[in-house]
């Protein structure tokens, strides 16, 4: 089994998000980039395929050099081999069309991407490479089995799980679930000495359609004091005659 | 040239959700000086959606289509905005809707930007304020394609009755389902319980409980609430509370009209998932803890004290208001 596992560069989940150029962009200035969550998830659930199942794990990254450390990363927690998309992602639409292009020309039997990235949350790329690739498709996935061909899988729903069978080829937006937080692997020093002599390639990208533009930015509104009750009594009273949430 | 919009529901009923996105692309319609088209499957009610703004009703009623989909939904949706010449298409944001969103979007070759709180800034260009970074910020995204797809953050626009004459036609099925072979085995799901993402109400607990023996009255105070449950991300990662219930950055968000959270310190990635809640309750007994510099409502002290009057102050109340 060959499998791809997209992986976008974000900012920690702690980052304090700030913008710049007359908020018109994001302000990279002090942040620390990570594998997205989402993401991490997946390629640790494809870790186990390789090492269970003996699958190959390729990543892929839309985007320029400042991406490659945590590429890197990723081929030091185990992944086998990278290929940089080498544009700055703008929008979802077209990161997809990009990696599409890497999809095709790989012969991947599974993709996993993650559900959403932390940082634009757009939750389109799996979805979209899938519909331009043809492959089956299957979100928010919380477990995933392969035997052969054939796949069974759960996905979360509003309230709930389903179950699900489809078959490969297939591209899975991951989650939280696919893998515990316990199983996630911080890279060893032998793992990033390897990953260093693993083989990164960079592929210039396609034409692609722009299909959306973040044209400002801004942050939320300062939150007012927080009023304290004293009692029970006092704060229903607030939810009930102020708030009116009840 | 119209505006369609999806309105999901479950069993025959309209979601709460299906309100909210028919009044959002009532008012989308307007600012375009159109009207308003829903699709919707196996639904009973259809007529309900004529208060929301929503002028005509195309039906799919098919049993292949009872249990959700999302190739096959996918699929009737593209060829409805295809024969109605719809130009924008609205969308909820439940787990549902944000499979077969991506699928809507590459067969119509649409921009698609979801997580949206308010009606456009501007239907020309299309330009649509949504939260970013998970919650930390917004950008005013626009889309530049043809057809445009948009996705409504849950309890963001609020239902608005606009009553509106409302035909309705049953379409079959359409043609081109076969491109996902994804089927459903089984759909596990609580039945009678609020759930986080429709909730009004979410009451939700951190590791300040001390253990997952201690939730029963968790559990209580939500059903005294009509609410759901929650919990934050060390509570789902220790094994207290299931995976599903874990709201914040790598969770669920939660954009309830209230939000409880107790014994919950406040880490930037919880605040950051539930910041869209309208009203945010702290009950906590370190008055240190960064959950109160968020919260609207606060009170300091210990939750095994402080939950339990708080329900029977609740039981009391619930009797004297109905």
């Amino acid at each position: 089994m060959k499998i791809l596992v997209c992986i976008s560069n974000v900012p920690d989940t702690t980052s304090k998000i700030n913008f710049t150029d007359g908020d018109t962009k994001f302000d990279t200035n002090g942040v620390q980039f990570v594998i997205n969550p989402n993401d991490e998830f997946g390629l640790t659930r494809a870790m186990w395929f390789k090492e269970k199942q003996g699958a190959t794990v390729h990543i892929a990254t839309v985007g320029g050099t400042t991406v490659e450390p945590t590429m890197r990363k990723a081929l030091a927690i185990g992944a086998d081999e990278a290929i940089r998309i080498n544009t700055e992602p703008t929008d979802g639409f077209s990161v997809a069309q990009q990696l599409a292009e890497v999809v095709k020309n790989g012969n991947y039997d599974l993709v996993i991407g993650g559900r959403e990235s932390i940082d634009y949350n757009g939750g389109m790329v799996p979805g979209i490479l899938a519909s331009l690739t043809n492959m089956n498709f299957i979100n928010s996935c919380i477990n995933l089995e392969i035997d052969g061909n054939s796949v069974n899988a759960v996905r979360e729903i509003d309230g709930g799980k389903e179950k699900l069978s489809s078959s490969l080829p297939l591209v899975v937006g991951g989650q939280k679930g696919l893998v515990e937080e316990s199983d996630l692997r911080i890279p060893n020093m032998r793992g990033i000495m390897m990953a260093r002599k693993k083989v990164l390639t960079v592929v210039e990208p396609v034409d692609a359609l722009k299909a959306t533009e973040d044209k400002k930015f801004d942050k939320p509104a300062p939150k007012s004091q927080v009023k304290l009750a004293d009692s029970v009594d006092q704060l229903v009273d607030l939810l009930h005659n102020e708030a009116k949430v009840i | 040239m119209s505006v369609l919009v999806y309105t999901e529901s479950e069993k025959g009923k309209f979601k709460k959700n299906a309100f909210e996105v028919a009044s959002y692309a009532s008012e989308v319609a307007k600012m375009m000086g159109t009207t308003v088209t829903a699709i919707a499957f196996n639904s009973n009610e259809n007529e309900s959606l004529g208060e929301y703004g929503v002028s005509k009703v195309l039906h799919v009623k098919d049993d292949a289509l009872a249990t959700f989909n999302a190739g096959a939904y996918a699929a009737s949706i593209t060829e409805a905005v295809k024969n109605t010449d719809a130009k924008v298409v609205i969308l909820s944001s439940s787990t549902d809707t944000k499979y077969l969103a991506p699928l809507l979007s590459a067969k119509l070759s649409a921009g698609y930007a979801p997580n949206v709180v308010q009606a456009p800034d501007s239907t020309s260009p299309f330009t649509i304020k949504r939260t970013v970074f998970s919650n930390k910020g917004f950008a005013h995204t626009q889309i530049d394609t043809d057809i445009k797809i948009v996705g409504v953050s849950n309890n963001a626009f609020g239902a608005h009755e606009n009553k509106t004459d409302v035909t309705i036609e049953e379409i079959g099925i359409a043609s081109d389902v076969a491109t996902n072979n994804t089927k459903s085995i089984e759909v596990d799901k609580v039945v009678g319980k609020a759930t986080i993402a429709d909730a009004d109400i979410v009451v939700s607990a951190g590791r300040g409980m001390k253990g997952p023996e201690n939730w029963g009255m968790i559990e209580e105070l939500a059903d005294v609430l009509g609410a759901a449950t929650a919990c934050s991300k060390p509570v789902s990662d220790l094994g207290w509370r299931p995976h599903g219930e874990h709201v914040g950055q790598t969770g669920k968000p939660v954009a309830s009209n209230l939000y409880i959270a107790i014994g919950i310190s406040g880490a930037i990635q919880h605040l950051a998932g539930v910041s869209a809640s309208k009203t945010k309750v702290v009950i906590n007994n370190d008055p240190e803890a960064p959950f109160f510099k968020a919260a609207d409502y606060g009170i300091v002290g210990d939750a095994f004290e402080v939950v339990p009057k708080l329900i029977e102050k609740l039981k009391d109340f619930k009797a004297q208001n109905g």
